[in-house]
């Protein structure tokens, strides 16, 4: 019991970010931050990953290869996408070659806000992550995280106040 | 045997933090020709800055590569106030260097870890991850943010160091120099390391000349060309010679890196002493009209910014010429007749970053 989520492998992709989230997930794993106390270990194989970590937004090259990432990572398995152009595209949503968040090719189970977001930020979101993976090792039904609302509200719900980001879809955000 | 194989080295590889994939063909166990295959991570920015405000614009700039964010705004702001004939304040100019520097110290050192991983030495990765945690604690004492600062805008700089900040700089580089000698040992004069990198992916003079390589991996073939030589910002007051090594294999792009990080160290300390009182920046007023080229020194090589306005709030046309991009033909001469085993460690000296290549 609870084997899986006290040693999580995390695998890490670059979808389409400018190097400033992928740095600081490094810098998570490195003895300042340390995300080895909570199990987690940075490995290069999508086949022996459980959690998935992508950074950045998707373009038309790069949404098969963030595809194939996926599937080849075997289940039960989260995705923590960490910083805003993994939820809409942050600063380069505008760009012609960029098609949005990465929620249009793979479900996401929590998105990390910031730009980018700090350390303390991302941990939180891989501990958050680890709940959802027991909750799937366990069989329940894991909905895909909300994006948060503070970085983004879906046009729809424009109009309407923000609230507060649902409990689980959401890291403290940087300087926002 | 010598039937050509072909392996797809990335787009997704434990040794790339980035996606690029490099089409090896192999005869046995040794690389015949490489192929880069790019694209994805291009996002278009150069598109996107036509169609926002160009004050706008230096965030964009900052977030062509989040490694050496602060230098891309400089380039992009020294450009800006060339075609406005902006005078930038000498304060600010002296903090552009500091923090310019601080980049290049923790691009630097992230390299070296990363390099040190491409090993198999991740003991190694995590000590230099360690001492490179100080720079950017400094960068966030002193500029407000660990990464991405935003501190460069067009006309000066948004934040000053004052007594307390020069304190906390001096005692930081105290530190951090110890750190680095205590690393660059083992780096430098381990047996291992050496079996990885002396006459591995070496390359002439002439042909590093002929591919038009930039940054340490010309200065490691013994070009002395450096950027900072220019003097722009405040480099022309801070005595700057470049580092230069003749060998030009993966040895030699190491070791000048490890010297210009301790030149960086000695060039802050420099400029906190010579740093003169004057306001940090100055007001602009107007839309920029006219065109300009802008080089400054990344960590990685000489950055051109090519920037043309027509009066309006947009820029009509931003080219970034990157050093990755013009030190990818140079890393396609070093592969042929490496064995595939070295291909990470080559592919690693030139300090490869796609964000920037790509855009």
């Amino acid at each position: 019991m609870k084997v899986l989520a006290k040693s999580p492998w995390a695998v890490h992709f670059n979808c389409n970010s400018c190097n400033g989230c992928d740095i600081e997930f490094l810098a998570c794993l490195t003895p300042l931050y340390d995300l080895e106390r909570f199990g987690v270990l940075h490995i290069g194989n999508p086949k022996h990953a459980d959690i998935l970590v992508v950074t950045g937004s998707v373009n038309h090259r790069n949404a098969r290869v963030l595809e194939n990432v996926y599937i080849q990572v075997p289940d039960p398995k989260v995705v923590v996408a960490i910083g805003v152009c993994t939820s809409t595209g942050g600063i380069f949503a505008d760009c012609y070659n960029i098609l949005g968040g990465i929620d249009k090719v793979i479900p996401v189970d929590v998105f990390v806000p910031g730009c980018p977001p700090r350390p303390e930020a991302i941990i939180d979101g891989m501990v958050q992550s680890l709940a959802k993976l027991e909750a799937k090792r366990a069989g329940k039904k894991v909905e895909p995280a909300r994006k948060p609302t503070f970085t983004f509200r879906p046009p729809a719900e424009a109009e309407a106040p923000v609230t507060p980001s649902p409990a689980g879809s959401a890291g403290r955000g940087g300087k926002e | 045997m010598s039937r050509i194989t072909v392996i797809p080295f990335g787009p997704q590889h434990p040794v790339l933090p980035e996606p690029i994939q490099l089409r090896l063909e192999l005869k046995d166990e040794k690389v015949v020709s490489a192929l880069p295959v790019v694209g994805y991570v291009h996002r278009g920015l150069e598109k996107l800055v036509e169609t926002k405000d160009y004050l706008q614009t230096v965030y964009i700039t900052e977030r062509v590569c989040g490694i050496c964010s602060f230098i891309h705004s400089v380039a992009y702001c020294q450009g800006i106030e060339t075609i406005m004939g902006v005078e930038v304040p000498p304060r600010a100019r002296y903090l552009r260097v500091i923090w310019s520097e601080t980049h290049r110290l923790h691009s630097h050192l992230l390299w070296f870890g990363l390099l040190a991983d491409s090993f198999g030495f991740e003991n190694l990765f995590m000590q230099i991850w360690r001492a490179r945690e100080a720079v950017l604690d400094l960068q966030e004492a002193t500029a407000g943010a660990r990464v991405i600062l935003g501190t460069c805008c067009v006309g000066g700089v948004r934040r000053d160091i004052d007594q307390t900040g020069r304190d906390l700089t001096l005692a930081t580089l105290d530190k951090l120099e110890q750190d680095i000698k205590k690393i660059a040992n083992p780096i430098l004069k381990d047996y291992g390391v050496q079996q990885r990198t002396v006459g591995i992916g070496r390359i002439s003079r002439e042909l590093t000349y002929e591919r038009g390589a930039v940054g340490p991996t010309a200065r490691a073939a013994g070009i002395a060309q450096d950027l900072r030589q220019t003097g722009y910002a405040a480099y022309g007051e801070l005595d700057f010679q470049p580092v230069v090594e003749t060998a030009g294999d993966c040895y030699a792009r190491l070791q000048v890196r490890v010297r210009e990080m301790n030149q960086s160290i000695e060039l802050i300390r420099r400029a906190l002493e010579r740093m003169p009182a004057s306001p940090i920046s100055v007001p602009v007023k107007g839309n920029p009209d006219g065109e300009t080229v802008s080089r400054v020194e990344q960590p990685r090589g000489e950055v051109i910014y090519y920037l043309r306005g027509n009066g309006g709030k947009n820029l009509a046309r931003m080219r970034i010429r990157t050093p990755t991009f013009a030190n990818i033909p140079a890393l396609l001469a070093m592969l042929p007749g490496a064995e595939l085993a070295n291909v990470p460690v080559i592919t690693l000296s030139i300090d490869p970053c796609i964000s920037c290549t790509e855009r």
